[in-house]
């Protein structure tokens, strides 16, 4: 029997990352305050306190050569495990990322591999703003070359970060700040979870619910207060956005008959519109009503806690998509969102 | 038995000027169907460079990559199918002239974006050191690319490192037609790399001794743990910045600027003395040049023999 136990979301990233170096001597981690007493919120102690300054180390703030060179000791074979504790650093590394390590295998005609794992961790609350909480799962999704993972539970962490650090390509690994305290069962031996399998987080009848990182919380939130009205929602656990799972998706809107996409990114130009243009093409004879998209609206993220309140999509937002798909009328009381930052002293300053 | 360093330096340096000569020659025929960058002028570098090296030490390069490529051994005929976009091509025909790759000979790759393939030396460099190995990785850039961000990052970090690691700059003056005067403040790039702890020395690319003297300093650097070089290597490229024409008649660069650099071909010169000195006679010369030329002729030929790519490859090779 496996033995499991309760762990929250950043023991899931650093136990990962601890057994995926017990298992591969060559790999190692480096990243901007990686072996500081924080440790990336937790994340990179352990492997620091286990392997120290050899395998795990601080780098300058140089993300886009930093970035390079890590794709460059991956070229050797040694994988490399890159932290941003903010994505939007990594932007300052798109050449390389997007240009180097998406396509020096394809540029070789096949000669190397690029194992690098680029952890990034996505802000939200407590007034991060508009340069601390972006999620650019869509933007890297575009480029052949890479692949894009966010879990979702710890247990989906684990296997998942495990799995890309394992794997002979490169990851960007998105990490939603909110996910690191979410707690569940975990196993406590390694194990991996495919790249590019969703997973059908619970089952329904009426609608599809396609999930991205957080969102599967309130997706699982929407979908119990649907139950208590008798509507029965289907949530896919997307876990990869590359590559696209298309197979769970097809096959449970061939079920449903009904999708909504709920991303923790913008709607407009995101893997949402991706995933409506692949069922509306793919699975238009499945359809019995428009697609519908829960994600960010169409503006930068803003500071002031009366803004941001209003600026995430809830679980009342899928709660009224859904009744509104099934063509009834949504209350007009507000059902409670699955996490608000005000309930959650973990996330309260600085943070 | 390894030939003395400066025959195997010629022998390079010629191979370098000959495979491009033919690749000028023949471009015209419309076969050769992606932007070409011609290192005709900048052999003598890579050539020194390559003659301290071995196959486990490494090599990044950049859009101008035919003379990194040639001189550390990459395949001729693989070469020249890539630049035929034949399925045969050192890259499958996925990359061209500008991508230039051969791993068995440690030619890793070369980048079209300007300064884009330094971190990835670094990198590589960053893995010898871990694998305690005593390899070395070279990273070639040009003027251009001292003048990207990420040159400095990569400075920064290979010299806090002790990395082995060489920035070789080959500055031939101009990024595409705009002279190094109007981009730079400071145009004695080697200076650059006090600010970091790197030694650095500014080296005339077509003086064979003080380019073979340098490298030899930054080499043994390298491989005794001691770490980084910075070497700015001034140099001309005899034809245009893409293509295969001289390129006088843009008007960026007179005909006697290039000629006074030409006057002094450091392939000329060493044949010159290597001839003089008896290290080379005129049979071997002969045999040399023969040899070459039977090897490149076989290279075109093979090359247009060769099979296209299918179509499914271009869904090939993109994950592992």
């Amino acid at each position: 029997m496996t033995s499991t136990r309760k762990i929250a979301g950043w023991q899931a990233v650093a136990e990962a990352t601890v057994q995926a170096m017990e298992a591969d001597p060559k790999v190692f981690l480096m990243g901007e305050g990686v072996d500081d007493a924080k440790g990336i919120f937790g994340t990179t102690k352990s492997a620091f306190d286990k392997f120290g300054s050899a395998r795990v180390f601080d780098l300058p703030l140089s993300e886009s050569a930093t970035t390079g060179i890590g794709i460059g000791a991956a070229i050797e074979g040694q994988p490399c495990i890159m932290v941003h504790a903010r994505s939007e650093f990594l932007l300052l590394a798109m050449d390389q990322v997007v240009n180097h390590a998406a396509k020096w295998r394809y540029m070789s005609g096949g000669a190397f591999r690029v194992p690098i794992v680029i952890r990034c961790i996505v802000g939200r609350g407590w007034g991060q703003a508009a340069q601390h909480s972006q999620s650019f799962h869509s933007l890297f999704s575009y480029f052949p070359g890479l692949k894009v993972v966010l879990p979702s539970t710890p247990y989906e962490t684990k296997g998942l970060l495990y799995s890309a650090i394992q794997d002979p390509n490169p990851v960007i690994f998105i990490e939603h700040r909110w996910l690191h305290n979410k707690e569940g069962e975990v196993p406590l031996r390694p194990y991996s979870l495919p790249l590019g399998r969703a997973n059908i987080a619970a089952e329904g009848k009426d609608i599809t619910c396609v999930a991205i990182s957080y969102q599967v919380y309130e997706a699982l939130a929407a979908r119990d207060l649907l139950a208590k009205q008798g509507i029965s929602m289907e949530v896919i656990d997307l876990r990869c956005v590359r590559p696209l799972d298309r197979v769970t998706i097809l096959r449970s809107v061939a079920k449903t008959g009904r999708l909504i996409v709920t991303d923790i990114g913008h709607s407009q130009f995101g893997v949402s519109a991706e995933i409506a243009a692949m069922v509306s093409s793919d699975g238009f004879d499945f359809l019995r009503a428009p697609i519908r998209r829960v994600g960010l609206p169409d503006a930068p993220t803003p500071c002031a806690p009366a803004l941001e309140a209003s600026y995430y999509p809830t679980t009342q937002d899928l709660v009224n998509v859904a009744k509104d798909l099934m063509g009834r009328t949504a209350p007009k009381a507000k059902a409670p969102s699955e996490e608000r930052e005000s309930e959650s002293p973990a996330f309260s300053g600085p943070f | 038995m390894k030939s003395p360093l400066r025959l195997d330096i010629y022998r390079r340096m010629l191979t370098i000027r000959k495979v491009e000569e033919a690749v000028a020659d023949n471009y015209s025929k419309q076969q050769m169907r992606c932007p070409i960058h011609l290192s005709i002028g900048q052999e003598a570098v890579p050539a020194v460079l390559s003659a301290m090296m071995t196959h486990q030490d490494r090599v990044y390069s950049s859009h101008r990559c035919h003379a990194h490529y040639l001189a550390k051994g990459g395949n001729i005929e693989k070469m020249i199918a890539e630049l035929h976009g034949k399925a045969t091509g050192c890259a499958k025909g996925k990359g061209g002239s500008m991508h230039l790759v051969d791993a068995s000979v440690g030619m890793m790759g070369s980048s079209a974006l300007v300064a884009g393939s330094i971190p990835l030396a670094v990198g590589s460099a960053l893995a010898i050191q871990r694998a305690g190995k005593k390899d070395l990785s070279v990273a070639y850039f040009g003027d251009g690319g001292s003048e990207e961000g990420i040159f400095y990052e990569c400075l920064n970090f290979a010299a806090l490192k002790k990395l082995p690691v060489i920035f070789a700059c080959e500055n031939n003056l101009y990024a595409t037609y705009s002279h190094q005067s109007a981009r730079q403040s400071v145009t004695d790039i080697s200076k650059r790399g006090a600010g970091f702890g790197v030694p650095s020395e500014r080296v005339d690319g077509y003086d064979l001794k003080a380019v073979i003297d340098s490298c030899t300093t930054a080499v043994e650097r390298a491989r005794s743990g001691q770490g980084p070089t910075l070497l700015e290597f001034m140099t001309c490229r005899w034809r245009d910045h893409v293509g295969p024409d001289h390129d006088y008649a843009v008007g960026y660069r007179t005909e006697k600027e290039v000629a006074e650099w030409m006057d002094r071909c450091p392939l000329k010169l060493l044949e010159a003395e290597l001839l003089k000195s008896g290290e080379l006679t005129s049979a071997d010369k002969l045999q040399t040049e023969n040899l070459i030329k039977t090897e490149i002729e076989t290279a075109f030929h093979r090359a247009s023999q060769s099979p296209q790519p299918f179509t499914p490859e271009t869904f090939d090779d993109i994950y592992a």
